[in-house]
């Protein structure tokens, strides 16, 4: 019991946060993050299945990595970072999409042209941005994310924004599924491709926006495709592989807060470790867990189910 | 040629007929003037080389391609992916080994996959899916991932996607390529029971006419944006094909095959024969390389 007491006490002088507490739900940082981290962590493992599918994972990171003008942007003029995020990633998806990003060929090209040009006002808007005066963390939040210190007027939005994802990949799922898998299977499904494309690509800009809020422009791209990217590995069946990695992604976000939380009590003491380290490390684990996981028992999980089965030629 | 279109008004078997079609990509004739038609039942093979036009008459079909002058007669009702619709299976469809899709889901798309809304299993919707596996001969790959089927156990998967809506006619992109001989005969004999047993009519596009050769019931061959159609007798032959191709061209039947040849340097190329008939076409070579240039390389 004393130590219990002696502990917060000590954590009171060291650590920047307000209201820490023993126990991490009794902390309104913490309580927030879980909640803010939850939603998004939903919504960008349910964008993030398709982006594995796609194989647009170089989108996803270009789309990411922008982030940092926007993030940047967003402290110049003093609003709320996910603005910024947002804002960047719908700018940056409709150019890609005005460059091609939806015909196979010069997928990568149009996607690396637009992320080299953007970068570059980046990383003059960061410098900026350094030049302004107690804006010594800003970069550190924009490129690596601060889930403890959103400002609570941000919470509604980021939700908000996390459900609309969440509905959004819910309503597509059937049509975004088949032109993921094969656009001439889509099309002749009588599916409107340009369509399905495009709401994807909005979704993609929104999912990875909010990823960026919880663990940085540059991270961002893990949270979207790696618990996708283990749970496709892991199940056969499109709702499984879905559902596999919502918890993936959300237990990857609420053990990096409880494991940043706690890391106060580590060396060097008095600084928690940042949060979005701990979550691309379970994920990053996860995924090389569920592949060796398969590489072991390959039959039980992966391609051939159980004996190989012998092709029926059937009455020809 | 227009004298050999089957024109046979009135027949209610009919599920496709195509008069007088035209289509220009920029600027130049893709289609001129194509007239065939297809009825329940039947399976017709479109054979033609490589820029022949074979893709641009599918899309044609599939409503994907705008016409500059003609008709196209789908039989009424039909909608791409809707009950009684087309069935397509598209050319080189290639899907990577983690996607989490199994051949059950992938048949499944095939009835709903143009809705709104998750995936979720019904009883009716795998009953219909393992139905149609079973049709294909696929039933034990029914929980295999899409993305570990070989090539022709992937064809037979996406046939039994494209038929699972219980089309009137199904479309082939060059459903061959890329196969192995047994898996050709495979595929050929299974469309060919398919198109009896669901009363479909089917059109298969190949750039080789052998393989499906016992299975055709009509040819449609394609050159130049022209097309000649009938009987594989009616339409094999030499003044069909040589008026088809506006240059002298010989048919040689070998041991139950046919080889469409011409002079070097002209269509059907020397190339393509060498590629499918071994040494046999290689007699005029050693005069031709200098002349054809980088398609000798074969």
């Amino acid at each position: 019991m004393a130590e219990h007491m002696l502990i917060p006490g000590l954590l009171a002088l060291a650590s920047p946060y307000p209201a820490l507490s023993a126990t991490p739900l009794g902390s309104s940082p913490v309580q927030t993050a879980l909640l803010v981290g939850g939603a998004v962590a939903v919504a960008s493992a349910m964008v993030g299945l398709f982006t594995v599918v796609r194989g647009q994972s170089f989108a996803g990171h270009a789309l990411g990595d922008v982030g940092t003008a926007g993030g940047s942007v967003s402290y110049l003029f003093g609003l709320d970072v996910l603005v910024g995020f947002v804002g960047i990633a719908l700018i940056t998806a409709a150019l890609m999409d005005l460059f091609g990003i939806d015909r196979e060929e010069g997928r990568d090209v149009a996607t690396g042209g637009v992320l080299g040009s953007m970068l570059g006002v980046g990383a003059l808007l960061l410098y900026l941005d350094s030049t302004l005066p107690g804006s010594s963390g800003s970069a550190m939040v924009i490129l690596f994310g601060s889930l403890f210190s959103i400002p609570g007027a941000a919470v509604p939005f980021a939700i908000m924004l996390s459900l609309l994802v969440a509905g959004g990949v819910g309503l597509l799922f059937r049509p975004l599924l088949l032109d993921s898998v094969n656009s001439d299977l889509a099309r002749a499904s009588g599916i409107r491709r340009r369509v399905v494309g495009r709401m994807y690509l909005l979704l993609l800009a929104l999912g990875i926006a909010l990823s960026s809020l919880t663990i940085g422009a540059i991270l961002s791209t893990a949270l979207l495709v790696g618990p996708a990217a283990a749970a496709a590995v892991l199940f056969r069946r499109p709702l499984h592989a879905f559902l596999a990695a919502v918890a993936v992604s959300v237990l990857s976000v609420w053990a990096g807060i409880f494991l940043s939380y706690y890391s106060y009590y580590w060396p060097p003491y008095g600084h928690g470790w940042p949060v979005s380290f701990f979550v691309v490390a379970i994920i990053f684990a996860t995924y090389l867990g569920a592949r060796g996981y398969c590489q072991t028992l390959g039959r039980r999980t992966g391609s051939i189910p159980g004996p190989l089965p012998t092709l029926d030629r059937g009455p020809l | 040629m227009s004298d050999l279109i089957a024109a046979q008004p009135g027949n209610t078997g009919e599920v496709l007929s195509l008069d007088g079609v035209t289509v220009w990509l920029s600027g130049r004739t893709v289609l001129d003037d194509v007239s065939f038609s297809l009825h329940q039942g039947q399976l017709a093979g479109l054979i033609g080389s490589n820029g022949a036009g074979k893709t641009t008459i599918l899309r044609v079909i599939l409503g994907l391609q705008s016409v500059a002058s003609g008709l196209v007669n789908i039989r009424p009702g039909f909608r791409p992916g809707k009950p009684g619709g087309i069935g397509y299976v598209p050319q080189k469809v290639v899907i990577g080994k983690d996607v989490p899709l199994r051949a059950r889901d992938l048949v499944g798309l095939g009835l709903d996959g143009a809705r709104a809304g998750f995936p979720f299993p019904s009883r009716a919707k795998r009953l219909a899916a393992d139905q149609m596996l079973e049709a294909v001969g696929m039933t034990g790959f029914a929980n295999a991932r899409v993305g570990s089927l070989s090539g022709g156990e992937l064809q037979r998967v996406l046939i039994a996607h494209s038929l699972v809506s219980k089309p009137s006619l199904l479309l082939l992109d060059e459903p061959l390529a890329n196969l192995d001989i047994a898996s050709e005969q495979d595929v050929v004999a299974l469309l060919s029971r398919l198109c009896r047993e669901q009363e479909i009519a089917v059109l298969v596009t190949a750039h080789d006419v052998n393989p499906l050769l016992s299975v055709m019931d009509r040819v449609i061959y394609v050159a130049r944006g022209n097309v000649a159609s009938g009987t594989t007798g009616e339409v094999i032959r030499q003044d069909v094909l040589s008026a088809l191709y506006g240059h002298h061209v010989d048919v040689l039947r070998v041991h139950n095959r046919i080889l469409v040849v011409a002079e070097a340097g002209l269509e059907p190329q020397s190339g393509d024969t060498e590629r499918q008939f071994g040494a046999q076409g290689d007699s005029g070579a050693p005069g031709e390389a200098g002349s054809t240039g980088p398609d000798a390389n074969g």
